[in-house]
């Protein structure tokens, strides 16, 4: 459960979010959803704790980012757009790094990242240096890293940028069984059909602010449009950022 | 093991897997620097021999006014040449080292035992013409004293009478004190050694995790970034004390092929001298990674911070070169000067002195200090969002 109240946040003279406050809930998949540079990843980074908000309070399951980092840190499993494997390191290896940092036992992570492995299919190059990947292979050993720990949260940024067809399945399937599960899922994306199929609620953020907020019935509803797409456009303003 | 070792654990696997960087951080001083000395002493040792013992072409102006003084260095082994047009041209262009001039005043000089003047054209800034203008001197001096000795028992007086004082040189400096200066370049290698080997996996650790994006999703795991940091400047600092004791070794290992003449006893570079000279250079080690951690953190990608470290390697050489070119009597306050106080102390142990327990903790101490201090702003780097992010 994540409750995001009035939270703003500036660098220097650019405010990157004004006054945003939106909730996700556990056993959702919410979807994050707006053009380049409308403060998608400034967003993610204030839940993730990286960055403090101005203003506002951020509470995930009742933890503030700030105060109780470590805590947050614990409950939280990241797939960032950058993937930021270690190429020196194998799948296996750059998995192990984070469950170490963990701070969990040598059989648990083994145990872990065996069933990761088997889940995500890539029992193939799990100790294979990273050097050299698809772009499909990154993303699961970066979804593996960010599981291994067995986080209730789960935030992915971009997480089908550049995955072919095939693999955006898998990636899909992958995402509806977290949920089913009952992890709560975070996606930050700008491809329509992956919030049509996947999101229980759509956040819409436009120039900083929340521009929509619901499910996506009540999106098209309200914008008496179709589809998500056409609905995305009309709640927005404009069509920028489509083309990224 | 806590998230500091485990940054650390990471950070040494990973760098060691690169076999490239590796070596050049590990190996290429421990095996360029005993080469880089004991070339260098060979070819100092041989061309000094050579100028020592080839034979002195001198062109002399004048020839006519002092046959006799021609005939003595002609026994002396010298081969006269007829003289050139143009003597001060000659010496300028370096087609002579050395020629003499005879003026033609001489004779008269010579006849009224008045001091006659013969002029020794060269140009001691030109460093390789030395040895030949030394050798030419010294004949003249004897043939002055010679006939001087000649002249005055002439007129019944005791040569010795015109030799009131006679210096005698008492040579206090031990075998080993006096191969200290052959090995006045180990400290330098070792002060550039304590930077060198660290200085890859500082930019990498750092800069290098900005630019593979790695930095944020890390920062995001359960662990202090002070630990974080901590463990990246360990692995800096470690890599450095592995490349200094390969240096060592490796000058422990070479130090038979040194020619005999520049050294010519045994240097003592034994474990227990390792040993210590680790002890002195350990803490400039961890200096070094303070230092190379908090630029490296600044830079934005891996180019960034190269352009950084080329002028970062002139730090460790200024105290190096000011200690190289004014050698000074090590007192207690030079300890705190991180740096210049570990050029003292390694030459001292390489002179096999004894040195104060004291000076030892002021300069490791101080250094240490400094180094702390480094690595606390480099730790609280982290904490800043322009720092983590690039200003992405």
């Amino acid at each position: 459960m994540i409750e995001v109240s009035n939270v703003s946040k500036s660098f220097g003279a650019v405010k990157a979010v004004q006054n945003i406050s939106f909730t996700m809930n556990d056993g959702e998949i919410t979807g994050l959803l707006g053009p380049n540079g409308a403060g998608k990843t400034t967003t993610l980074r204030m839940l993730y704790s990286l960055l403090p908000p101005d203003e506002g309070t951020i509470r995930i399951d009742g933890l503030d980012p700030i105060d109780n980092a470590m805590d947050i840190k614990r409950t939280l499993g990241v797939v960032p757009d950058g993937r930021g494997l270690y190429k020196r390191l194998t799948a296996r290896e750059n998995i192990a790094y984070y469950g170490e940092l963990h701070g969990m036992s040598k059989a648990l992570i083994r145990e872990r990242t065996d069933e990761l492995a088997s889940t995500l299919n890539m029992e193939d190059f799990i100790d294979r240096r990273t050097d050299g990947f698809s772009q499909g292979q990154q993303v699961k050993v970066a979804i593996a890293r960010a599981m291994v720990h067995g986080p209730q949260t789960v935030m992915m940024d971009e997480p089908s940028n550049g995955l072919d067809v095939m693999t955006t399945r898998a990636l899909r399937h992958y995402i509806l069984d977290l949920k089913a599960q009952g992890h709560s899922v975070v996606l930050s994306t700008h491809i329509m059909q992956e919030v049509a199929a996947l999101c229980d609620r759509i956040i819409i953020i436009s120039a900083g602010r929340i521009a929509a907020d619901g499910t996506p019935a009540e999106l098209c509803e309200r914008s008496g449009k179709a589809s998500i797409e056409d609905a995305f456009v009309a709640l927005i303003g404009s069509d920028e950022g489509l083309l990224a | 093991m806590s998230g500091l070792g485990k940054v650390f654990k990471k950070e040494v696997i990973e760098n060691l897997r690169d076999r490239r960087a590796a070596f050049n951080s590990l190996l290429l001083g421990p095996l360029l620097f005993p080469f880089l000395i004991i070339g260098m002493s060979y070819l100092s040792l041989s061309t000094q021999e050579e100028r020592a013992e080839a034979t002195i072409e001198l062109p002399v102006v004048g020839a006519e006014y002092a046959p006799n003084l021609l005939r003595y260095l002609e026994q002396q082994g010298v081969v006269i040449m007829p003289p050139p047009d143009d003597p001060e041209g000659t010496v300028r262009t370096q087609e002579n080292p050395v020629v003499l001039r005879i003026p033609a005043a001489f004779p008269e000089q010579w006849r009224a035992g008045q001091p006659a003047v013969v002029e020794v054209i060269a140009d001691p800034s030109r460093r390789e013409s030395n040895i030949p203008m030394g050798r030419v001197r010294m004949m003249l001096a004897g043939y002055g004293q010679q006939i001087g000795s000649q002249r005055l028992q002439l007129r019944g007086v005791a040569p010795a009478l015109a030799s009131p004082l006679v210096p005698k040189d008492v040579d206090l400096s031990t075998p080993q004190s006096r191969g200290a200066l052959a090995m006045i370049f180990l400290p330098y290698f070792l002060m550039i050694t304590a930077f060198a080997g660290g200085m890859h996996l500082a930019i990498d650790s750092t800069a290098g995790e900005k630019e593979r994006r790695s930095l944020e999703p890390l920062l995001l795991n359960p662990v202090p970034r002070w630990q974080i940091m901590s463990g990246k400047m360990l692995a800096t600092a470690g890599f450095a004390m592995a490349s200094l004791m390969l240096t060592l070794l490796s000058f422990r290992l070479a130090l038979p092929y040194m020619p005999s003449g520049a050294l010519g006893f045994e240097l003592e570079l034994g474990p227990a001298m390792i040993g210590k000279l680790l002890l002195v250079v350990g803490p400039v080690a961890i200096l070094a990674a303070a230092l190379l951690t908090l630029l490296a953190t600044f830079a934005k990608g891996f180019r960034e911070a190269q352009s950084y470290m080329g002028l970062v390697i002139f730090i460790p050489m200024i105290p190096s070169l000011i200690f190289m070119t004014n050698p000074m009597k090590p007192e207690a306050w030079m300890m705190f000067i991180p740096m210049f106080s570990q050029n003292l102390l390694i030459a001292e142990f390489l002179r096999g002195e004894v040195v104060p327990n004291a000076w030892l903790l002021i300069s490791s101490g101080g250094t240490l200090l400094l180094g702390v201090i480094l690595a606390t702003i480099a730790a609280t780097l982290f904490n800043r969002p322009k720092v983590i992010f690039g200003g992405s």
